[in-house]
């Protein structure tokens, strides 16, 4: 089935063969590998993207319900330089094997947009879908509370 | 695989009684998950994100599509509660209320609400359009419910007499993404009406009506009736030993945590 959707700010259009979730065919058809799959249950949040404004697991939005909707990625949002989150992330050293970082940058810039100045509490709160299997977390809440002017 | 992206319920449950193997697709969020590992391959999906009459909230009326990121703001202050404890900001942006009820998992952090609340399921078919179930006769076993084939969740109704205080806990090794150990919802309404449900402790939402009855009755329950009624809510739960947590682990926790939630229900 042909799929019409923005992604990143750009119409693109997909085939879809079946049921597959919207973290396949970002990497396997429109390039964008940012999305990182892991545990295929939102368990992890590596996967995390925005779609049509909400934060949600790639792997559990099956592609074919995306026609028509905007979907935003780790690529997206840092496309006129580092976007402040990933800014914060490499000041803080909080990637270890980086496998993590795409979906913790893209949490923590849904955050971000919708509370500019989140508190320690926040941050933890609003994180607590993604996984760090480094167990990074100390670098990672370091980065963001510097940004957010939490010290 | 068919896609069927009906414009509103009507045309949404007559693409299911068209289509019986048809999966009704809302938040993805338990479905995807059987998907991705190949358990299901749906032949047909119906899409419901965007059908709106599913997405429509007030007091007493919840549509099935509302997701729990919505709820976590809503007017219930229990409701409100257990929406923030569930899976992550991920699953609470994609998951719904329908998907919870339709699911019917014994961990469901939604069904000590309805269950606590005399709630009904409201189901609609394209044959017989929509007719109301009593929480009681919906959920009938572990992730079994009396909804037929044809039918769709369209919402949750509550009653007009809601309580005056309510309060949700549930215990699980972390604080986000966990699958609830013992869940728990206490009501009390001005005059000492108690209603308390509890999750994940037997295959359905568990009421202890026994620990209702006697508490019902203290208007102002000093140490030794909340003993009793945490020792009574511990008795009427039905639960198994699992990976999770042993039968008396969550016996013990239910009444803990039933007592507690009513202290906070007591507190001025």
């Amino acid at each position: 089935m042909r799929i019409h959707a923005e992604v990143n700010g750009e119409a693109r259009e997909f085939e879809t063969k079946g049921s597959e979730s919207l973290l396949f065919v970002l990497a396997d058809q429109l390039g964008l590998p940012g999305a990182k799959g892991a545990c295929e249950q939102g368990e992890c949040g590596s996967c995390s993207v925005m779609l049509d404004g909400r934060l949600v697991c790639s792997c559990l939005v099956m592609a074919v319900d995306v026609d028509g909707s905007e979907i935003v990625t780790v690529e997206g949002l840092g496309r006129s330089g580092l976007h402040p989150v990933q800014k914060a992330l490499v000041d803080s050293g909080a990637v270890q094997c980086g496998f993590c970082t795409p979906g913790f940058v893209v949490a923590a810039a849904a955050l971000l947009d919708e509370n500019p100045v989140p508190s320690s509490d926040e941050i933890r709160e609003a994180l607590s879908g993604n996984i760090c299997r480094c167990t990074g977390y100390g670098a990672i809440l370091r980065g963001l509370d510097s940004l957010a002017g939490n010290r | 695989m068919e896609v069927i992206r009906p414009a509103d319920i009507q045309e949404a449950a007559a693409a299911l009684a068209e289509n019986p193997g048809a999966v009704p697709l809302a938040g993805g969020t338990d479905l995807m998950v059987e998907v991705n590992f190949g358990h299901i391959r749906p032949s047909a999906v119906i899409t419901l994100r965007r059908v709106e009459e599913i997405q429509e909230l007030s007091r007493r009326r919840i549509g099935a599509g509302v997701t729990f990121r919505d709820l976590e703001t809503g007017d219930h202050r229990a409701l409100a509660q257990l929406a923030r404890t569930i899976g992550s900001p991920q699953i609470r942006a994609a998951g719904t209320i329908g998907g919870n009820i339709g699911t019917a998992s014994p961990a469901g952090d939604s069904l000590p609400f309805l269950a606590g609340l005399d709630a009904r399921i409201e189901l609609r078919s394209a044959a017989r359009g929509a007719r109301l179930v009593p929480w009681d006769e919906f959920f009938i076993g572990v992730k079994q419910t009396s909804k037929r084939p044809d039918e769709l969740i369209t919402a949750v109704l509550l009653p007009e007499d809601l309580p005056d205080r309510q309060e949700f806990a549930k215990i699980g090794q972390r604080s986000a993404m966990v699958i609830s150990i013992v869940a728990a919802c206490v009501f009390r309404w001005r005059g000492g009406r108690t209603r308390v449900a509890l999750g994940s402790v037997g295959p359905t939402p568990i009421r202890c009506r026994r620990a209702e009855d006697m508490i019902s009755n203290e208007r102002n329950p000093g140490e030794s009736a909340l003993d009793e009624f945490a020792r009574i809510v511990s008795e009427e739960v039905r639960p198994i030993t699992d990976h999770r947590g042993t039968e008396d682990y969550r016996r013990h926790s239910s009444g803990v945590l039933a007592r507690r939630l009513l202290e906070r229900c007591l507190a001025s």
